[in-house]
């Protein structure tokens, strides 16, 4: 039985493994094939840090080029992709300290509010609410709401909930704690809820015609 | 289970690892507490909608340029 167990444990190896694998031999083609699946996600995660567009593409290039070569360094005890996030974060933070100028910035640095952090809208929301927005009301929406988090609930909301990670992952990618993770993930979970909730709530019956239709109504400030 | 209970679990209701006894309890719960039912469905829906909507799209151009910088250097190295 563990035979069979280690044999389909070896069958179940990333993908990624052998990439890397064909990189360390010197095939450069290897690493082009693992830029092109990941560099969406970097790009993402950039700009959810630096909230600059021309530093997540400096970071997304630095991070590549720093996976690269430091790729001797990679232990394959974790997966490729979270060792190349953990690049990434410690880019964007880099240049957030820049920007500021040599202020310390770590994903530590945020102190754990409860603001927002228990729930008091408590309306439903209209089926499919999305729907009565536009794509780029929408985009607008969703980026002003998530921009208003602390950068540490934003960063482990968006490695978690939208890039799928593992609590262990995203823990061990931010060098935070599980119950840090944890406690940040609920808190950002219900203040992106709370805020959300003033663009998705089902409207009164009182509500006109007019207000009941929000399409084109634009963002609210 | 209290609403203040219910809120603390949260993140295990919507990861789904919650022990069967406890799941039982939650049910209970919810069905008597329409607050927490609305707080359940609408923070799954809030992480379904960044799940589905990109808020951030990498251009094109902007991906092609990182190809060439890094094939570059990479051969170069």
């Amino acid at each position: 039985m563990s035979t069979i167990q280690s044999v389909a444990a070896q069958d179940e190896q990333h993908p990624d493994v052998a990439l890397v694998e064909r990189v360390r031999g010197g095939d450069v083609a290897a690493y082009d094939t693992l830029v092109r699946k990941y560099e969406r996600q970097i790009f993402r995660i950039a700009q959810h840090i630096t909230q600059n567009r021309e530093d997540a593409e400096d970071v997304m290039q630095d991070a590549f080029l720093k996976a690269y070569e430091k790729l001797d360094q990679f232990q394959g005890n974790s997966k490729f992709y979270t060792w190349l996030v953990r690049i990434a974060v410690n880019e964007s933070l880099m240049r957030l300290r820049k920007r500021r100028t040599g202020k310390l910035v770590s994903m530590d640095e945020d102190v754990p509010t409860d603001e927002g952090s228990v729930p008091r809208d408590f309306a439903d929301w209209a089926p499919n609410p999305e729907q009565n927005y536009n794509q780029s009301e929408l985009a607008e929406i969703l980026k002003k709401t998530i921009q208003g988090l602390p950068p540490g609930f934003r960063v482990v909301f968006v490695l978690r909930d939208v890039d799928g990670l593992s609590t262990e992952e995203t823990a061990e990618t931010l060098g935070l704690s599980i119950p840090a993770v944890k406690s940040r993930l609920l808190r950002a979970r219900l203040q992106l809820r709370e805020r959300l909730s003033r663009y998705f709530k089902r409207k009164t019956p009182a509500a006109s015609p007019a207000t009941a239709a929000p399409r084109g109504n634009g963002v609210e400030a | 289970m209290t609403c203040t209970e219910f809120l603390k679990i949260l993140d295990d209701v919507i990861d789904q690892s919650i022990a069967a006894e406890t799941r039982i309890e939650i049910e209970t719960h919810l069905r008597k507490c329409g607050h927490c039912e609305v707080v359940l469905n609408t923070t799954r829906k809030t992480i379904e909608i960044y799940q589905c909507h990109e808020i951030y799209e990498l251009p094109t151009e902007v991906s092609e340029r990182l190809h060439t910088v890094i094939m570059a250097k990479c051969k170069k190295a």
